[in-house]
């Protein structure tokens, strides 16, 4: 009796275990293949995570716990801003992230005021020469005189030891000017002629219809460029190898990690005496987060543009 | 720079052909205007573009000039203009020098073994990132997996020297468990693999962006209409997924092909001391420590033209490759 008033079994596709996005039609998902899955993605998320977590961990470690652990600290242990104290108070390395900071700015400015306007005057399909200069623009991307000529170029107009050169050599990026002006050309026709209408100069319809409308792919290309400028040392390398009061901080962190130069103010140089509540591997450690730093702030803002920013420049060919 | 020039070229030559064929297509204007009305109506314009074409002509041409110190005695107190003609003499002394050709086999053996290792990963992450549904899941695996591209190679190095390396978190862990150092990173062994592997972390999730994106492009319809023709979901991965993504693939690998000669400038330069010269001296350091460090410029811009001179011959013949396999490559026949 029992039996028959039992509600029949529902039928599995319309159970509630099925996730949300799995079409209807698709085959049940199998144990070891999520498992598989969630490792492999786990596996590459810790790839990148773990390092970091490590290098910042250290940085803030004390010397002690830094002994403890061998090095590297992998679990907090004692914790001390000492590292980074010593490191804005004295050494090369407050003035490499000034010059670092100024580099950047003054050079994405540069770019982007450059390459916006270049991208806009290419973006208007019917104006004269147009196609002349998009030639000229793209046979760079294909031909290069290549490092050497590039190097007599910028050292014969004096370049050498000077911030310009670090500068204005990488100042245009034909890719970006493309990606630029492929998102100006999408922009609505109708807006600009509008704005034609009211009266509006070539340059106003650039800063107050054509800009507005594409602040993503704008926001993108600045984040290319500021990258860029924030991220080089080859150019130091290059122009100026010796001057250790120009260099900026990637080129700081070069010598002292890589170069196993000696930190200032670690136990090596005579700071020993005052500096002794910090570690060489903390202090390095510091060095290797104040470069990341303008990064990871700058990288949640941007990310959400990556998807429009992105695409137009890598898909619409 | 070297890796993320490869990446960047990528991107580049794709919508370089965007670009060209964005100005084929334009229709010619309805009534023709007078030369002059045009140039006066589109002077902003024509204005606007100035400072970047001027730039590109400073940095990018004069230095097209700059080639003809590879057939001088070069000497800078002289300048281009008055040095002495040296004819092919450069480029026979490149091709008698032992370490050029030893530069060149670095450069392809690297190459190869990147073409292997790194180029798959970045499709299978895709095909995998795909398959999360979580949309809030899968962004946040994306943003992760990118950030490394945003780091500098100065970073990325001293990071794998902090894991791996003498002092680094491995050699720690094997100590502690009684066995021996493994020191990797000045192995020039494995050095191979382990620029293959930096290159792998830092650039990798970057690369999924441009299949993620062919993926999206793949109509939807597609697998429901083969779902209920019984294909299974690897039937379905094989016919519609990785066929629709064989465009995308084939320019890719056109592009890493046209590239074989650039492999990874700084991180080879950083790295070159610790692993010793003849391993990992590849064309680009090789133009830079014998043409800049020892002032023999002339001798740096023969062994930099003849890599140019290559390397547009292999974009050429891989187009010509996926021609023939029916694809558009970096430019439609």
């Amino acid at each position: 009796m029992s039996q028959t008033l039992t509600p029949p079994q529902t039928a599995p596709a319309l159970r509630p275990d099925r996730h949300r996005g799995r079409a209807v039609w698709e085959e049940k998902p199998t144990v070891a293949g999520q498992t598989l899955k969630g490792g492999v993605l786990l596996l590459v998320l810790a790839a990148v995570l773990v390092p970091l977590y490590i290098v910042v961990l250290t940085s803030f470690s004390t010397p002690g716990a830094i002994n403890r652990a061998g090095g590297l600290v992998l679990w907090p242990d004692g914790l001390t801003l000492g590292a980074y104290q010593q490191m804005l108070t004295d050494g090369p390395v407050t003035r490499a992230v000034l010059v670092s900071l100024c580099i950047t700015v003054i050079g994405t400015v540069l770019s982007m005021v450059v390459s916006v306007m270049c991208a806009y005057g290419l973006s208007r399909s019917r104006s004269l020469g147009h196609r002349s200069i998009l030639m000229v623009l793209i046979v760079t991307m294909f031909v290069s005189g290549g490092l050497i000529p590039t190097y007599l170029v910028v050292t014969g107009l004096g370049g050498y030891g000077q911030y310009w050169a670090l500068i204005l050599p990488s100042a245009v990026s034909v890719f970006n000017i493309l990606v630029l002006r492929s998102f100006y050309s999408g922009t609505a026709a109708d807006l600009i002629d509008a704005a034609r209408m009211d009266g509006c100069s070539e340059w106003r319809i650039l800063w107050s219809v054509v800009l507005p409308t594409s602040r993503a792919v704008t926001a993108v290309v600045a984040l290319f460029y500021a990258v860029g400028y924030w991220n080089a040392f080859f150019n130091v390398m290059l122009y100026m190898p010796t001057d250790s009061a120009k260099w900026p901080l990637q080129y700081v962190l070069l010598e002292y990690v890589n170069y196993g130069l000696t930190m200032p103010g670690s136990v090596n140089n005579g700071f020993g005496g005052i500096h002794a509540q910090t570690a060489p591997q903390s202090l390095q450690m510091a060095v290797v987060v104040l470069t990341l730093i303008p990064i990871l702030l700058v990288y949640p803002f941007m990310q959400k543009h990556f998807k429009t920013g992105v695409l137009t420049g890598a898909i619409k060919g | 720079m070297a890796a993320t020039i490869t990446t960047k070229n990528k991107k580049e030559s794709t919508s370089t052909s965007a670009g060209v064929e964005g100005g084929g297509a334009s229709p010619p204007p309805a009534n023709r205007m007078s030369l002059r009305l045009r140039l006066r109506r589109d002077k902003s314009l024509i204005i606007m573009t100035l400072p970047a074409v001027a730039l590109l002509l400073v940095f990018n041409y004069a230095p097209l000039f700059g080639l003809i110190t590879a057939f001088e005695y070069y000497d800078p107190l002289v300048g281009v203009v008055h040095s002495d003609w040296a004819g092919l003499d450069q480029f026979r002394q490149l091709f008698h020098d032992p370490l050029f050709w030893e530069a060149l086999r670095n450069t392809l053996w690297l190459s190869f073994v990147q073409l292997i290792l790194f180029f798959p990963v970045p499709i299978g992450l895709a095909l995998l990132l795909n398959t999360v549904l979580s949309e809030r899941l899968r962004n946040f695996i994306q943003s992760v997996v990118y950030l490394p591209h945003f780091f500098s190679w100065v970073l990325a190095i001293t990071l794998f020297q902090e894991m791996l390396g003498g002092a680094g978190v491995l050699n720690h862990f094997l100590a502690q468990h009684d066995l021996g150092p493994w020191n990797i990173m000045t192995n020039p062994d494995t050095f191979a693999l382990l620029i293959t592997s930096q290159a792998v972390w830092k650039e990798a999730g970057w690369g999924v962006v441009v299949f993620l994106a062919a993926l999206a492009a793949i109509d939807q319809n597609l697998y429901e209409a083969a779902a209920v023709d019984g294909a299974g979901r690897w039937r379905r991965m094989w016919h519609i997924t990785l066929s629709g993504m064989r465009g995308v693939i084939v320019l890719m690998l056109v592009l890493r092909l046209g590239n074989a000669l650039s492999v990874g400038f700084e991180q080879f330069l950083i790295q070159r001391n610790a692993v010793g010269h003849d391993t990992a001296d590849v064309l680009d350091t090789f133009s830079f420590y014998y043409g800049i460090a020892t002032n023999n410029y002339s001798y740096g811009a023969a062994a930099g033209l003849f890599k140019s001179v290559i390397s547009l011959l292999l974009i050429w013949g891989a187009n010509r490759v996926a021609h023939s396999f029916g694809e558009d490559g970096l430019y439609r026949k």
